[in-house]
């Protein structure tokens, strides 16, 4: 972002409003910033790196099971599809949302000046990059090799692989993550501007909120697991050890104590971006505002009661399990809350339909369909079969793919006119939503055929009779690995050349559309005082001037 | 940085004689569950034990950390923290507890013969 | 209560979770190994550990005199009770390096050179396990401990600098919650690993 050319003061106020961007140059102004706005697009910035990363090797992973036999060794492909595991979950999914666009948004949203802590936000970039030096270098030696999931024995005592490097990256990444939710809790709690009472704020903020309930109080847990693990492998005390009467089990009722949650820290961000996107282009308040905010505190604590579910086969008690199960399908029902009151929101409402508005029908569909898959898992009956299998595979990418990416990309597209003051193209970006659609489904919905009929998952080698669809999710994954870099170039080239839009060219209601594009470092010129209820909708203004 | 000039208003300051009261009352309740475990009570042992750690917690926590006069989402925060914590170990332990329900109890857990090591 | 306390306390829940999976570890294995858990009570020194236990105790009432004098504008006080409770925490984690290397001594570390005297054979997978938690919950504990002292001093450099009075106390006040949580870790782990069996005076 750095110029040679420095126009005088003069010459920048006729051209350019002071704006975050332009207040200051040089590498220290980024690296040693504490503005909110900048810290989220260097997360930005790293976390499409990692997005890139996780991407090459799902290619990789992709690529070797067009053949039966696979392209590579089994060890190399256990490496891959690990490490494609760990960098997409631990360094792209859990902080995307929130590092990015509720690092931007949130203060901007509730009226404030800047987060409540913005060095600690800066810190929290740093733990990241630290987590990420890691991970990357586990990577440039030749990767782990236990999957995502570092199970007990084999990560602490058979694996020959660098687990404790990528533990360490993902034990840094967890306090990356910690420190932003506590960031967002505090900030929520205590610098709303006056007159923006809980029931006024926008739904992406109780959405970013909630995530940061999660985030306080599942990381922690995990760390600890990481740690238990990292001291099994250096010391081989026992602990997950059968032998000396250790329990592998212990291990994953800590781990999945966190990772299960996780999961809905990935989420939860996606569904409130898709909140606001689905009230702008469908220029009504979301219906039953209150039940989405409350379904999010709701999925947020229930979460937490359900990790025994990705346990069921693995020798827990039967009992437990049956409670888990039970409790799982309770965790369904807010999500489905949420689909019902989107698609509420937009009847009678007058929709169209612009690029962010795509991506949002495209998460409904997908979420939808992960989310009821996930009940096939729930049931512990039919999880026996499934267990293990692509249907598993399957059901998670549509609902981290299919859902959070996609609305991950729907707010970037919503709100990149207000990052960067310009906007995109809009056929193009309508164009890359339709293809990653289509990748999308191509690649992941053979893949509940093939759990279906048994394949199972992280396996080197499968029977021939599954190559057709193992070739078709290929293809498909093709198609979605090109269809991802469109966006990241005409959004770059936009961030440049794009044509300048004023503060709201959506016509959107949220007090981050009544401050410039880009804001100023500090937001507001002076704090405001909300007297309207959020989402207060109209039709569209007919000569609107953005 | 923020100040506390605003808040002084309800900024409670302990009184010295409280403060002491408690840490004698920690003194003693140290003592009592040391002592206490000179004698075999069996299973009740540990929940002495664990009794008094939670009543000499919950001093320091009310006490010392201010607890009592805090704001209402202070006390909601400990309380949160607390109802994780007893998820994680409630039901972790639920597993451990029922496992055996299905299959042949574990004798080792109580004859002092036996043990698990080959 | 402002932003820095709410923080705290936030960062605080964040410590118990982070404690809390090394108890339900603790939790899950005494259920599943009693009587070897209580075999190793012979190897914990209770008078120490009762002392330690004091000790902290005696830190935790010197910081709570310290926020209290920050908050009345004694800065005198405030830096003697500082210097308290440093001392005593200092005083503990002296007590803890001479307990620790008492069970070096003793081959008690988990690990290939893992060889208590006098505990029954069939027990000794399982003890291996119990010094483990031993050395994994006081040590990380202790680590606590160490940035604890470590802020404390920074505290006291800034209280020396009149940094503190009735309109701004609050790095004294964060810094005692958390002082008193490490505390509070204690009392939970005091019980719990030293009077795990019955011991005699």
């Amino acid at each position: 972002m750095a110029t040679t050319y420095q126009p005088t003061t003069t010459e920048a106020a006729a051209e350019e409003p002071v704006n975050y961007l332009n207040v200051e140059h040089g590498w220290k102004s980024w690296l040693f910033t504490t503005d909110h706005k900048r810290i989220a697009l260097l997360y930005l910035f790293s976390i499409t790196l990692m997005f890139i990363t996780g991407g090459a090797f799902a290619i990789l992973v992709r690529l070797h099971l067009t053949q039966p036999q696979g392209l590579f060794s089994p060890e190399t492909y256990n490496r891959l599809f690990t490490m494609h595991g760990v960098v997409m979950i631990f360094f792209f999914l859990v902080p995307s949302i929130p590092a990015t666009l509720g690092n931007f948004l949130l203060p901007i949203m509730i009226g404030a000046k800047d987060l409540a802590f913005p060095r600690i936000n800066l810190l929290s970039w740093y733990l990241y990059m630290g987590g990420a030096l890691f991970a990357i270098f586990a990577v440039a030696r030749g990767g782990v090799d236990t999957g995502w999931t570092f199970y007990a024995p084999y990560s602490t005592t058979y694996s020959n692989s660098y687990v404790l490097t990528a533990a360490m990256g993902a034990f840094f990444a967890g306090f990356s993550s910690i420190t932003t939710g506590l960031n967002f809790i505090v900030t929520v709690h205590k610098m709303r501007a006056p007159g923006m009472n809980w029931m006024r704020m926008p739904l992406m903020v109780w959405a970013n909120y909630a995530t940061g309930l999660i985030q306080i109080l599942g990381t922690p847990v995990v760390a600890i697991a990481l740690v238990l693990v990292g001291i099994e492998r250096v010391m081989h005390v026992g602990i997950f050890d059968p032998n000396v009467g250790g329990d592998p089990i212990l291990f994953q009722h800590i781990f999945w104590f966190y990772s299960h949650p996780a999961v809905y820290i990935m989420i939860l961000p996606g569904m409130g971006v898709i909140s606001e996107v689905i009230a702008c282009f469908s220029r009504k308040r979301p219906f039953g505002y209150e039940f989405i905010a409350a379904s999010s505190m709701g999925i947020a604590i229930l979460g937490f009661l359900v990790w025994g579910h990705h346990m069921f086969v693995t020798g827990q008690s039967v009992y437990t399990g049956i409670v888990f199960s039970f409790l799982t399908f309770f965790v369904a029902v807010p999500s489905a809350v949420k689909v019902f009151n989107w698609t509420a929101t937009m009847y009678k409402g007058s929709v169209t339909f612009e690029s962010p508005m795509l991506y949002a029908f495209a998460f409904i569909g997908l979420f939808t369909i992960g989310g009821l898959t996930g009940l096939y898992l729930s049931t512990m009956a039919t999880d026996v079969a499934l267990h293990g299998t692509y249907f598993v595979v399957a059901h998670f990418h549509f609902v981290m793919v299919g859902g959070m990416v996609v609305a991950f990309l729907a707010g970037l597209h919503f709100w990149w006119p207000k990052i960067c003051g310009r906007m995109y193209s809009e056929p193009w970006a309508k164009f890359a939503a339709l293809l990653i659609f289509a990748g999308f489904n191509l690649t992941f919905l053979p893949q509940f055929v093939l759990g279906y009929l048994g394949m199972p998952r992280r396996y080197a080698a499968y029977p021939p009779e599954f190559q057709v669809l193992n070739v078709l999710s290929t293809a498909g994954a093709s198609i979605l690995g090109i269809a991802f870099f469109i966006p990241m170039i005409y959004l770059t080239y936009a961030w440049f050349y794009g044509p300048k839009v004023g503060p709201n060219p959506w016509q959107a209601k949220g007090l981050e559309w009544t401050i410039q594009s880009p804001p100023t470092t500090f937001n507001f010129d002076q704090t405001p005082t909300v007297t309207e209820e959020a989402y207060n909708y109209g039709p569209r203004e007919e000569n609107y001037v953005a | 940085m923020s100040s506390n000039a605003s808040a002084n208003s309800h900024v409670h300051i302990p009184k010295v004689g409280t403060l002491i009261a408690v840490f004698v009352t920690l003194i003693v309740l140290t003592f009592v569950t040391a002592e206490v475990a000179t004698f075999d009570l069996g299973e009740l042992n540990v929940i002495v034990a664990l009794g008094i750690a939670c009543t000499k917690a919950t001093l320091v926590a009310w006490i010392f950390m201010g607890v009592r006069y805090t704001s209402q989402l202070t006390k909601l925060f400990c309380v949160a923290g607390l109802v994780f914590l007893s998820i994680l170990l409630l039901i972790t332990f639920s597993d451990y507890s029922t496992r055996h329900w299905t299959y042949h109890a574990r004798p080792w857990a109580t004859n002092p013969s036996l043990g698990t090591s080959k | 209560m402002d932003a820095d306390t709410l923080g705290m306390w936030t960062f605080l829940i964040t410590e118990v979770l982070f404690f809390g999976g090394m108890f339900a570890a603790y939790a899950v294995y005494r259920e599943m190994f009693p009587l070897a858990f209580a075999a190793t009570s012979e190897f914990m020194n209770v008078k120490i550990g009762a002392a330690n236990t004091a000790v902290l105790i005696c830190s935790s009432l010197t910081m709570a005199m310290a926020v209290r004098s920050a908050q009345i504008s004694k800065t005198s006080h405030l830096i003697r009770y500082l210097f308290g409770t440093l001392f005593f925490g200092t005083i503990f984690l002296v007590v803890k390096a001479f307990e620790y290397h008492a069970k070096y001594v003793e081959h008690l570390i988990p690990g290939p050179n893992f060889h208590p005297d006098n505990l029954a054979p069939q027990f000794m997978h399982n003890a291996q396990i119990l010094f483990f938690l031993y050395f994994c919950m006081t040590g990380m504990h202790a680590v606590h401990m160490i940035v604890g002292v470590g802020l404390l001093t920074f505290l006291i450099i800034m209280a020396y600098r009149n940094a503190y009075n009735e309109h701004y106390f609050a790095p004294v006040e964060m810094i005692g919650l958390y002082w008193h949580f490490v505390d509070i870790v204690w009392i939970f782990l005091f019980p719990l690993l030293y009077l795990i069996g019955h011991w005699h005076w």
